[in-house]
């Protein structure tokens, strides 16, 4: 199991050709309190860089942004009546959608723990 | 491509505290100003409605009006500018009572709405003929200008944007600035008073734009840093950013200009018409007099109302509404109201469905959402009456 990072906050947890995706701590945390997430359908199908998702805090939406491209087969319902845990277990519970991987090799061109960390550092 | 027109940003005599308590600051009417502060938005909004909130104000644009010939202790002195100002305004400026303040709208000659403002005529009997007008931060300089062209050399405007002018609102709001001017308890809701910290001179004012008793207070720039500091440090206050802001107003109705408001919107519209009092509306002596009493008389085509979406999405501004899926107004302000824990959202619609419970959709990321007009404000006023 490893997990990547996108220069737009999101993460991916890889387990052989599936993926858990949602947004970083840190995402979670210039967002402030988050009161909603619009999650797409189970079945749904992402290109690397699509918005799949939106979550909105009190003051602003913002799109989220598929990390690898792949179609949902799990999104997570429990956000829909408690988008908060955004904001108090982003890289845990908070989880968005289970994806099926369309191409592994896309997995390359993400950043590492150590990456992420250093470049979250930098901005 | 670095844009060299910008002007640097300025900064309120508050602005080391904002840094000091950890503000995110941002560019908000030409000023570095704090959004928010390490609790975030929610609880900020939460305490202000059951503790006390401070908010710099001081990017807002205070001024004096002041008779060149002077203030005097005659009621003459205070028609004289009063009238000097109604040219501007569909408001009763002349009938303000010593000390009373009044909510009203600067008119273009269609009836639009250039900006909102209050305007106080002074409480002390010698200071007759003359006005404190507070007016909003990214439209001052045109206000301004509007004022001294109307002003005709008859009087002069002082501005005093160099002081501090901050809000202190809340259910405690009372009590802690009580402790410094006493006289404050004594005041009732639009009611102003000339009070001194320590020999500097402040205007206090029992108003405010979160729909929550408290005051607004202008005081000189130095002893104004000193003096907020001191009440943050009173448990129950913490200051508050523009985030917290504009969700408290949008939950008491209260509409933000250049959003609920534009050039383009007349008061009736923006069911403000409660600004335009008897004499006014009889004498028709205001610009745009035509369109607003005829709108008046008619009924606007399009109103401003309160909006609750049904499902759990916000309906951000420029959200376009649909009744029975034909376009019928658009949403001008909105976003999550945290006492209300629902989104909630203002706009304008086709007049015919304007009447609360009107159940309407949201085109919201190009689905259809459920929603209602609701009255304003979604929560209930609680000023000192």
């Amino acid at each position: 199991m490893t997990i990547y990072f996108t220069k737009d906050h999101e993460w991916i947890r890889v387990e052989g050709d599936t993926g858990t995706v949602g947004i970083t701590a840190y995402a979670a945390g210039q967002l402030g309190d988050v009161v909603y997430v619009e999650l797409p359908e189970t079945g749904a199908k992402f290109s690397k860089g699509d918005d799949f998702a939106v979550v909105e805090s009190v003051k602003a939406a913002s799109d989220v942004y598929a990390p690898v491209s792949g179609s949902v087969v799990e999104v997570n319902g429990a956000l829909a009546d408690a988008p908060e845990t955004v904001n108090a277990a982003a890289e845990g519970d908070a989880w968005f959608v289970r994806v099926k991987l369309a191409d592994r090799a896309e997995l390359s061109g993400l950043m590492d723990q150590a990456a992420y960390e250093a470049f979250c550092e930098g901005l | 491509m670095a844009d060299t027109t910008t002007q640097p940003l300025k900064k309120t005599a508050l602005h080391a505290l904002h840094v000091e308590y950890g503000g995110k600051i941002v560019e908000f009417a030409g000023y570095d100003m704090p959004v928010q502060f390490p609790t975030g938005v929610k609880e900020e909004h939460l305490w202000t409605r059951s503790e006390a909130g401070l908010f710099d104000v001081s990017h807002m644009g205070p001024c004096f009006l002041t008779l060149n010939s002077g203030t005097r202790a005659e009621p003459a002195a205070h028609e004289e500018i009063a009238a000097l100002v109604e040219t501007l305004v569909p408001s009763d400026i002349k009938g303000l009572k010593p000390g009373q303040s009044r909510l009203t709208v600067l008119l273009n000659a269609d009836g639009g709405i250039l900006d909102d403002l209050i305007i106080t005529r002074p409480y002390a009997e010698d200071r007759q003929g003359m006005l404190y007008i507070v007016v909003n931060g990214a439209m001052k300089e045109q206000d301004w200008g509007l004022f001294e062209a109307a002003l005709a050399g008859q009087a002069t405007l002082t501005r005093a944007d160099d002081r501090v002018l901050f809000a202190l609102q809340g259910p405690k709001a009372e009590k802690v600035l009580a402790a410094y001017f006493p006289e404050c308890a004594g005041l009732k809701f639009m009611e102003s008073r000339r009070m001194y910290l320590d020999g500097a001179r402040c205007m206090v004012s029992r108003c405010g734009y979160t729909g929550e008793d408290g005051f607004e207070v202008l005081i000189p720039a130095e002893a104004g840093a000193e003096f907020v500091r001191l009440l943050l440090d009173d448990p129950c206050v913490r200051p508050i950013g523009l985030g917290a802001r504009d969700s408290l107003r949008l939950e008491a109705g209260l509409c933000l200009y250049g959003h609920d408001l534009s050039p383009e919107i007349s008061p009736v519209e923006a069911d403000l018409s409660w600004v335009i009092q008897k004499r006014r509306r009889e004498a028709g002596d205001f610009p745009g007099a035509e369109r607003i009493l005829r709108e008046l008389k008619e009924g606007p085509a399009r109103k401003r109302v309160g909006i609750r979406p049904l499902e759990r999405a916000p309906a951000r501004e420029g959200t376009e509404i649909y009744v029975d899926g034909v376009p019928a107004g658009i949403v001008t302000s909105g976003g999550f109201g945290p006492s209300l824990d629902a989104p909630v959202a203002m706009g304008y619609i086709d007049a015919a469905f304007a009447a609360a419970g009107t159940k309407i959709e949201l085109m919201v990321r190009g689905k259809a959402r459920p929603a209602a007009i609701a009255s304003l404000p979604f929560i209930p006023a609680r000023y000192k009456r």
